[in-house]
């Protein structure tokens, strides 16, 4: 039987999950917004990343067939999409039954009847529109966490209604999205599967169907090869879509790490600092890193490395959120933009405004002034971002400075903007032979770390003991 | 982290010098709080560069403000006092052994043992190395209008050696400044011969310090040099050096630990005895007071022990061979003052670390930055990194403040620690394959 090992990076605002073989090959990747209840996020995180592992060894056994079929690449991505839309169902269901518990639990007689109506309206009216984007793809950049998504379309409904009903439907939302994010929902893979390839046929069915005026609009050439023939692409795929589904995918080993680790339910020596964890994945993955910076949500970590990847010396920023993750959520909030938008926007700047805050609630103050000033949106935003690097830059100097290669970790690398002013900072500070090293999978570097630390099965208790005879007397 | 290190559960008992120990401070601030009766004068001053053996010559008793300020931050009263001296104007940022202080003197002056600590005779300043340590006074000056103030300035080690010139402007100040006001306020004369016979004390004292911080190259080690050190090095630190009773403290501990080496036992934590050390640490900076108990715990619960730390050398270097000497009294007291820790330059502070390192099989080294202590906070990621780069060992950085609670992020530095501690473990398990 195939070995795999998981890691988990319990992080104050996303939970990763990473599952790997003995290869040290990613298999399985699976990410969660963390809620309050550690344990769920950490499970969700894991479950989700076993859903992907399926996915992901499907398509490397059918690896020949895609290459010579694009169809049948469609196929599965196609199934993915439904996959996640049905586990979104699923959890919308429980949403809407909590959200009627609350209206009921919460408003009186007068008023009840009218949001438990609303509620309904809202639900029926988003949950189609909802269903289109994730079998259309259309979800696009957007955040991909439930609470997100949904609350959204939730709130563009509940804004449409008289002002009056406002507060009460976003009271009875608020109240009702945290004991449902924090439920685990057991979902069962082969029985997802099977729904998700019915829905795919009534989709290209109707896409049949469908007038040819409107097709020409979305024309999609791999779509087209699947149209009438997709039968005969699900009918050659089942068999290992079977397999796949009710494959044991036995985790020999597990490590936590993140914030949350010591709430893991792991074993006590499977639980890893996150700065070994992302300093060993990033080595791992570029192993000439010498040292990693890592912005995550809620902290910052300049971590050093020697050749073998041991950590050497670190520095992390907890204290001030001005230099992390959660400062451009706050930011994305004050602009009325989703997080992914930022650093899209910030590359179109003319110039930096220069931002003088140092605290995150401030900058909201300062963004309002500098908005009434005049300064366009684009120029303010490269100035927030450019103001973020700048701290890392400090915490990283405080680390022992940047160490030929450079690599650069957590949610935030995923920002282009971010990496543009990193780049040229670093370049700037400690020259331009200086390689700088991003992995798409830079998220879930912690996690990975874990993975590889479960993989090699390195334990406390191999540490060497000490015994009499290495007493030493100096008098 | 596997498991923790086994510690004997079993209740601590006193060691026969603690109990020695706890008889001299209580002795102290008896005598302290009848001093106005007995005609005792009081002499304020501070623990780097104390001219202890001086006061005793004039028979002075000594007051250490930052003494009862740790000692309020142990306490848990120093948050309170802080307060007061906020209130009273001075800034977030002002040392807070500075504003502990002032904030006990707000509050009648009481102190550790509950009994009230007199007013000062003569303020003392022997600033060395920390230059708050004169705004601090000044600000006594003010609490005690009229009160009488002695200053000897203590030139820093710039360029790493102690000159003649250097040496001669010192005892010049002690004979034209110091001494006549410690005439003034105690009425009595100086006398040389008395001085020598301090001082032969103090030679013996340092020499068996210098054996006890010297234990801890023993594996295990027998003590935790800082943790346990600081109360080590309280004796002569609150002005007992050049005393019989100092003396007798010191050799009974170090009949003590020679004992635990004989033994080969660990460290004594007040959970017990440490059964297995994991990692040897030399520590830079002072410890945190107000959670003392809790920032230990964080070592000694993973089997950390402090085999050397350079806050125990505060109150003096001995270790590298500085004697106060009864035969020139006045210079060896003005080389003391110099030789002061804090006194020392950067690379002199990185030598004196580097060898500790070395000298005592450390696994890593860390440094407790604290935030209202500019004297030892400036410098240190310097030094942190120099060593690191010169002895390829890992280093840990953590931040805390002396005696304001508001500072001490439990969280955040278990946190740290473990990291730190982590990275340690895996560096000797990967090292060992």
């Amino acid at each position: 039987m195939n070995k795999y090992y998981l890691g988990v990076d319990l992080g104050s605002t996303t939970s990763k999950a990473i599952i790997i073989n003995e290869k040290d090959e990613i298999i399985g990747r699976g990410i969660t917004n963390t809620r309050a209840n550690y344990k769920v996020a950490a499970d969700i995180a894991r479950l989700e990343a076993t859903f992907d592992a399926r996915f992901n060894l499907l398509e490397r056994k059918l690896s020949d067939e895609i290459k010579s079929h694009p169809e049948n690449r469609r196929y599965i991505e196609d199934m993915k999409a439904v996959f996640k839309y049905l586990q979104f169902k699923k959890r919308l269901e429980s949403l809407y039954a909590q959200l009627k518990q609350t209206v009921e639990t919460t408003f009186k007689n007068g008023i009840k009847k009218t949001i438990s109506g609303y509620v309904d309206e809202i639900i029926s009216t988003v949950e189609p529109i909802i269903r289109g984007e994730y079998l259309n793809g259309n979800l696009g950049a957007k955040s991909q966490f439930f609470r997100d998504i949904i609350g959204e379309k939730y709130h563009e409904q509940v804004e449409k209604y008289n002002k009056d009903f406002f507060e009460p439907l976003m009271l009875a939302f608020d109240k009702s999205i945290t004991p449902v994010e924090n439920e685990m929902v057991e979902y069962d893979f082969v029985e997802l599967v099977h729904e998700s390839i019915n829905i795919l046929d009534e989709k290209y069915e109707e896409l049949s169907n469908s007038n040819n005026d409107e097709r020409s609009i979305h024309f999609d050439a791999e779509l087209h090869l699947l149209e009438g023939n997709y039968k005969d692409v699900s009918d050659s795929l089942k068999e290992h879509i079977e397999q796949i589904a009710n494959m044991d995918i036995h985790i020999a080993n597990m490590v936590g790490t993140g914030y949350g680790r010591a709430l893991l339910p792991f074993p006590e020596d499977c639980i890893k600092s996150e700065i070994l964890c992302h300093a060993f994945g990033a080595h791992a993955i570029f192993p000439n890193t010498r040292t990693v910076l890592d912005i995550g949500g809620q902290d910052t970590k300049a971590i050093q490395v020697d050749s073998h990847g041991l950590v050497t010396s670190f520095h992390m920023n907890d204290r001030c959120a001005a230099g992390c993750g959660r400062y451009l959520g706050y930011v994305a909030d004050e602009f009325s933009l989703s997080l992914n938008e930022l650093g899209p926007l910030a590359l179109d700047a003319q110039k930096e405004v220069n931002i003088c805050s140092t605290c995150t609630v401030f900058a909201g103050a300062e963004i309002r002034e500098l908005l009434n000033v005049g300064e366009k949106r684009e120029d303010i935003l490269a100035g927030l971002h450019k103001s973020i690097v700048i701290r890392a830059m400090s915490l990283i100097a405080r680390s022992g400075g940047v160490r030929n290669e450079f690599t650069f970790t957590g949610g935030v690398a995923r920002n282009q903007a971010v990496l543009k002013y990193i780049t040229e900072m670093i370049y700037d500070s400690y020259g331009n032979d200086i390689k700088i090293n991003i992995h798409t999978d830079s998220i879930f570097m912690g996690a990975l770390g874990g993975a590889m630390f479960a993989r090699r099965n390195l334990k406390a208790d191999l540490l060497p003991k000490k015994n009499s005879k290495q007493i030493k007397k100096v008098n | 982290m596997s498991s923790k290190p086994e510690k004997e559960n079993r209740k601590v008992e006193k060691e026969k010098s603690m109990i020695i120990q706890k008889e001299m401070i209580g002795k102290l601030f008896k005598d302290l709080s009848t001093a106005k009766e007995t005609g005792k004068k009081v002499v304020y001053t501070f623990v780097p560069g104390n001219l202890s053996e001086l006061i005793h010559a004039f028979d002075m008793l000594p007051v250490y403000p930052e003494i009862n300020a740790l000692q309020s931050g142990m306490r848990k009263k120093s948050g309170g006092y802080i307060r007061e001296a906020e209130k009273y104007g001075h800034s977030e940022d002002v040392c807070t052994y500075v504003k502990c202080d002032i904030g006990m003197m707000l509050n009648g002056n009481i102190g550790p043992t509950g009994e009230k600590i007199p007013d000062p005779d003569l303020l003392l300043l022997s600033y060395t190395g920390c230059f708050t340590f004169m705004k601090w006074f000044e600000n006594l000056e003010d609490l005690y209008p009229g009160v009488e103030i002695a200053m000897l300035h203590t030139p820093y080690q710039k360029d790493g050696e102690i000159t003649e010139e250097m040496t001669q402007y010192m005892v010049k100040q002690l004979k034209e400044e110091v001494i006549p006001k410690m005439e003034k306020v105690s009425g009595i004369k100086y006398d040389e011969t008395k001085l020598k016979g301090i001082l032969e004390n103090s030679v013996k004292a340092e020499d068996l310090i210098v054996k006890i911080f010297d234990t801890p190259k023993n594996i295990p080690s027998p003590i935790d040099a800082y943790f346990a050190g600081v109360y080590y090095i309280g004796p002569i630190n609150i002005g007992f050096r050049g005393t019989s009773e100092a003396v007798d403290y010191y050799a009974e501990l170090y009949k003590e630990i020679l004992e635990r080496v004989e033994k080969g036992l660990g460290p004594v934590t007040p959970e017990g005895e440490i059964n297995e050390e994991r990692f040897r640490l030399v520590v830079e900076g002072p410890p945190n007071w107000t959670s003392f108990r809790e920032f230990w715990k964080l070592f000694y619960d993973l089997g950390a022990v402090i085999v050397a730390s350079s806050y125990t050398k505060v109150g003096g270097v001995y270790d590298t061979g500085f004697r106060h000497n009864p035969g020139k009294p006045l210079e060896s007291l003005s080389e003391y003052c110099m030789f002061c820790y804090t006194n020392l330059n950067l690379p002199q502070r990185i030598d004196l670390l580097s060898n500790c390192i070395t000298e005592y099989h450390a696994d890593g080294f860390l440094v407790n930055s604290i935030k209202s202590c500019n004297s030892f906070s400036a410098g240190q990621l310097l030094m942190m990194r120099t060593l690191e780069e010169k002895l390829e060992i890992p280093v840990g950085f953590i931040e805390s403040d002396l005696v304001d609670p508001r500072y001490f992020s439990y969280a955040n530095i278990k946190n740290r620690l473990e990291s730190f501690f982590q990275m340690l473990e895996q560096r000797k398990i990967i090292l060992a394959q």
